[in-house]
């Protein structure tokens, strides 16, 4: 009996001889375990800025097997999750660890407690529940995929990110500053996103709206929306649309107009057209650009409105 | 580098490249054969195995990542004797395959669903469905999958009932 698998050449091959197989392997590559968050940065000093630190790979190792990311050493982070994965409140924030996979995320009930329901919408139609085993808020954010859903989440809600690098220097860079471009972010070749940071707010309603493909698949559009209501005005707003452009896009017009005003399904709709608007969406095979910017305006106000009405129970 | 770790309660022990995913140190350097090497992308789920009793996608986490750790496959189902574990004796009972290529990817997800399940036999079709959502099937447009999945449920309550 021919069992070709086992007559196959030494595994794992490379160069030509992998498109004959029409294997999909990551190039080369060492790798590492951390011992700590200070020997991963350590590590990276090392190795200077030719490594990537890997937290659960659903986003690391595609890239590798596309030769979209060619690091020459992995430094593995998944022994510090004892360490970094946390959902936990300080004072008035929520601090979320940057190995907390999305799973714990959408089981949160402090999450769900603090800010109903963003996260619990956005993880629930994130990828699908196996890779949301293994997943993390720091892959996802690093990744700075811009049709990724919880970039748009952690957009909308001024989350924060906690950057560490050599000697234990820490330094706190908004999403805005964090998302350099497509798959592009402000993380420096010896530093390591370490926690998300999120200001609590009063009188708090969000909410995640996506319109995909199939069940699990990267948005065609989704926007992401967070109110906060005291005495019957907007407080403060978070807008922000996935997919419609080459990082997440920050629909800072919408939030403007949206701030001093009491909530009506016509400021929504308004809000919504600034969405349109101040998006920039591609033709690609989710669409073409002027539907994806349609869907983007009437997500947008979808969101808003169940927001508001949560904000408002 | 060496990579060891535990395959259905056998230890493994091999000199790999650190690039080897793990479907194929189980495949072939463990030349364990049930668990299948599919879409290589993270979207079939037909590589699933279980990590420290959590499904996994194998094509998408490295072997290194594995060492020390425990993996249940599909062949890891059945007990010592050979007696199909309720799950794959479900996937007979209710023909929850055709091809049989996302079989095992299938199975390890619907063990995992039951055990971790409050409620196995007043599972949803949602919950089952949505369960299941990491893995695709050509052949059976899901239907009998959940119900081999269901039947596995109530064959436990069943068996916890009578004992």
């Amino acid at each position: 009996m021919d069992l070709s698998v086992h007559t196959q050449p030494q595994y794992p091959l490379g160069g030509e001889e992998r498109h004959t197989l029409a294997m999909q392997t990551p190039a080369p590559c060492e790798y590492s375990r951390a011992t700590s968050v200070d020997d991963a940065i350590g590590q990276l000093e090392a190795l200077n800025g030719n490594a990537r630190i890997l937290a659960g790979g659903h986003s690391l190792i595609p890239m590798m097997k596309l030769r979209l990311a060619n690091p020459g050493h992995l430094i593995d982070i998944n022994p510090l999750e004892p360490e970094l994965n946390y959902i936990r409140q300080e004072g008035n924030e929520i601090r979320i660890g940057a190995m907390t996979r999305h799973r714990d995320m959408l089981e949160s009930d402090l999450l769900e407690r603090t800010f109903p329901h963003i996260f619990a919408e956005a993880e629930a139609v994130l990828a699908d529940p196996v890779v949301r085993n293994r997943g993390t808020i720091g892959g996802s954010l690093c990744q700075s995929d811009p049709a990724e859903d919880l970039s748009g989440v952690v957009v909308a809600l001024k989350g924060v990110a906690v950057l560490r690098g050599p000697g234990g220097a820490e330094r706190l860079v908004e999403m805005d500053e964090f998302h350099v471009g497509p798959y592009m972010t402000a993380v420096g070749d010896t530093e390591m996103l370490t926690e998300v940071r999120f200001p609590i707010q009063p009188g708090h309603g969000s909410a995640h709206e996506k319109v995909e493909r199939r069940a699990g698949d990267f948005a065609i559009v989704a926007a992401s929306a967070v109110l906060s209501i005291q005495g019957g005005v907007i407080k403060s707003a978070g807008v922000a649309c996935s997919a419609v452009g080459p990082t997440t896009m920050h629909i800072e017009r919408a939030e403007k107009a949206l701030v001093g005003q009491a909530p009506s399904e016509q400021l929504f709709a308004e809000a919504g057209k600034m969405a349109s608007e101040d998006c920039s969406p591609s033709n690609d095979g989710r669409g073409p650009a002027d539907y994806k910017r349609h869907v983007a305006g009437v997500l947008t106000t979808r969101a808003l409105s169940r927001a508001a009405a949560t904000a408002l129970r | 580098m060496l990579v060891s770790m535990t395959i259905n309660g056998q230890e493994h022990s091999h000199d790999v490249e650190p690039r080897l995913l793990l479907v194929h140190y189980i495949r072939e350097n463990a030349e364990l054969h049930g668990t299948h090497w599919g879409c290589d992308t993270s979207n079939c789920g037909i590589c699933v195995v279980l990590m420290d009793g959590e499904p996994i996608k194998s094509c998408t986490t490295l072997a290194a990542m594995a060492d020390g750790h425990e993996i249940i496959t599909v062949e890891g189902l059945e007990a010592a004797d050979g007696t199909l574990d309720p799950i794959q004796q479900g996937f007979h009972e209710m023909h929850g395959l055709h091809c049989g290529f996302c079989t095992p990817g299938m199975m390890v997800t619907g063990r995992w669903l039951i055990d971790k399940h409050p409620n196995p036999t007043q599972m949803t079709d949602h919950e089952i469905r949505d369960a299941i959502s990491g893995g695709l099937c050509r052949c059976t447009g899901y239907n009998n999958i959940v119900k081999a999945i269901r039947w596995a449920a109530a064959y436990e309550a069943d068996a916890a009932g009578r004992s």
